[in-house]
């Protein structure tokens, strides 16, 4: 009985389990990457006992790759020998952590997964309980195989209605975080649910477990439905549905009315509509992250880009999430088409979302970003603005030099 | 005496340590970093033992532990603030920073105002002004109690948690 994070924890745990509840539970993995993982490796030597199960634990390198310093080759090395140490083989250096838990069937519907990265929530896309954690806790985990969860309440939200054309899950999340404010969902998980979630691919439903810890959330859960078995390419049915469930809250919007939302500088909350910045002029474009890097968002920009040039006073970069999705865009042809339209395309990693490498900001340069972060410094200097859209706002937007509602281009 | 440093709403773990200083682990050298864009002279002037005030959601975004640490390191004693956002907070207790909910204190003090604080019942004293700042969950408390989350799993495992839960 209740939520579908209630259901989780009641079945894991085997016995009923309600919000508010302090619990000790087992995961199914932990992962921690290129930054995090140094720090937690070193609080996991403090414990000074075995790694809990070198098949469970991932590291990821995905924020600075290759490494771009040699203070973070640095941090690489303390990683590749924690893994040769403890022979932790589940070691990639091939895309986003976010998006390599769920190509590498890692997570399931109904599991408990962690990861010492706040946007560990993507994971929800697929019925998985998932949260973000820092590197202590993770340590704690990879020598446990637990962790302690305040087992949240829960916020529904049902989108209703079908998106419209141009519409994307970005902006139903941008209205949400809109509506709730940047820690509206602070220690609560939420369910996406309504007819515009049912209708989405696994692919949009990540976009909206991922930006749920955007504004606060813990978890942001879809239900398992037949997009999530052709997903994992599966007969099995996962019988997980809330059950008489009882919410914290419950939170309508409806898709069909909804414009182009654009999460202003320098806070994720601070949202409008498309039309009150068009026109403003942009450095820079990048098309990546862990919100809308997958081959559906390439799609869409292959799509505007097809035959046009981007305008020469924006750099615009392009970096999908996975190598998977890479080479999947180079199949069908998008890469190139990237390429002839004058983007830069970079590897398959977090690209300039956190102001590393590929793309940093200068002072005074403003960049619009299919993202999900977009306080003052995040991709480079603290005198940069960065802007937040979907997709097709990236691209209509790349190729006018300026913020472009692409209702307009085909 | 300690003072208090007073920040906004919605600081973020980035504008605590921007990405391109999280190539240490080092927690003086985070330290040194701390609030080094959004606020440039706050390393070099704080003092042992001062305080941070945070407004509404402090801590937000990545779930980096580099900040936590930057701001113990740099010698913050508290961070007080109306309200945190879930990963930092348990980042900061898990490392030994304690942080402190209280919605009253926010309006009622100026950056550098000298400031007490009791981290076991909550009391803070501002210039003789007195707040009560929330009591910890009962994790938290375990935590606190044993230093760091690390210390409290090596000496006495899940147990500890486990019995307050």
């Amino acid at each position: 009985m209740g939520t579908l994070t209630e259901e989780i924890f009641t079945r894991r745990l085997g016995r009923e389990v309600h919000a508010g509840e302090i619990v000790v539970a087992p995961v199914d993995y932990a992962m921690a990457h290129d930054v995090t993982g140094p720090l937690a490796i070193e609080a996991f030597r403090k414990l000074d006992v075995p790694l809990w199960d070198p098949q469970r634990v991932i590291m990821v390198f995905d924020h600075i790759l290759p490494a771009n310093t040699v203070a973070s080759a640095g941090l690489h090395k303390v990683v590749r020998d924690f893994a040769d140490e403890f022979g932790v083989t589940h070691v990639f250096q091939e895309g986003i952590c976010h998006q390599l838990m769920v190509e590498k069937g890692f997570i399931r519907p109904g599991g408990i997964v962690v990861g010492a990265d706040s946007h560990s929530t993507t994971y929800g896309a697929l019925g998985c309980f998932s949260a973000g954690f820092g590197s202590t806790d993770i340590a704690v985990t990879f020598a446990t195989g637990k962790t302690w969860f305040r087992v949240p309440e829960t916020i529904r939200i049902n989108l209703r209605g079908a998106l419209p054309p141009g519409i994307f899950p970005k902006d139903l999340a941008l209205k949400v975080i809109r509506m709730l404010g940047a820690e509206g969902a602070n220690y609560l998980a939420v369910e996406w649910g309504g007819e515009a979630v049912e209708a989405m691919s696994v692919d949009e439903r990540l976009t909206l477990a991922n930006l749920t810890v955007d504004f606060g959330g813990k978890a942001g859960l879809c239900e398992p439905d037949e997009h999530t078995r052709a997903y994992l390419g599966e007969a099995e049915v996962y019988d997980l549905h809330p059950i008489a469930p009882v919410y914290r809250s419950l939170i309508e919007v409806d898709a069909q009315t909804l414009e182009p939302q654009i999460a202003c500088p320098p806070a994720i909350d601070n949202v409008q509509d498309l039309s009150a910045v068009a026109g403003t002029e942009l450095d820079e474009v990048f098309v990546g992250s862990c919100a809308n890097g997958r081959i559906e968002d390439l799609a869409i920009v292959a799509g505007y880009f097809k035959g046009r040039q981007v305008s020469p006073r924006t750099r615009t970069i392009v970096v999908p999430a996975s190598k998977q999705i890479y080479m999947e865009a180079l199949a069908r042809g998008y890469i190139q088409t990237f390429m002839e339209a004058g983007a830069l395309v970079m590897n398959a990693g977090c690209g300039p979302c956190l102001g590393r490498q590929h793309g940093v900001l200068g002072p005074g340069e403003r960049a619009l970003s299919t993202s999900n972060r977009n306080y003052a410094g995040r991709m480079g200097s603290a005198q940069a603005e960065i802007y937040l859209a979907n997709p097709a706002v990236a691209a209509a937007s790349a190729l006018a030099g300026v913020i472009t509602d692409p209702r307009g281009l085909n | 005496m300690a003072r208090l440093f007073k920040f906004g709403d919605a600081i973020s773990t980035d504008a605590i340590i921007p990405g391109r200083y999280n190539v240490t682990t080092d927690a003086a050298a985070l330290g040194k970093a701390c609030f080094i864009e959004a606020r440039p002279d706050f390393a070099g002037t704080v003092q042992q033992g001062d305080v941070i005030i945070g407004g509404r959601n402090f801590g937000c975004g990545s779930s980096r532990e580099h900040a936590p640490m930057a701001i113990k390191a740099a010698g913050i004693q508290a961070v007080v603030a109306r309200s945190f956002a879930r990963i930092f907070y348990r980042n900061a207790i898990n490392i030994g920073l304690p942080v402190i909910q209280c919605d009253a204190i926010y309006d009622a003090v100026e950056d550098g105002d000298p400031i007490s604080i009791d981290i076991h019942s909550g009391g803070i004293d501002v210039d003789g002004k007195m707040f009560q700042g929330e009591t910890p969950g009962p994790v938290a408390a375990a935590i606190m109690e044993a230093g760091t989350l690390i210390d409290l799993i090596k000496t006495r495992g899940w147990a500890a948690i486990e019995e307050v839960s």
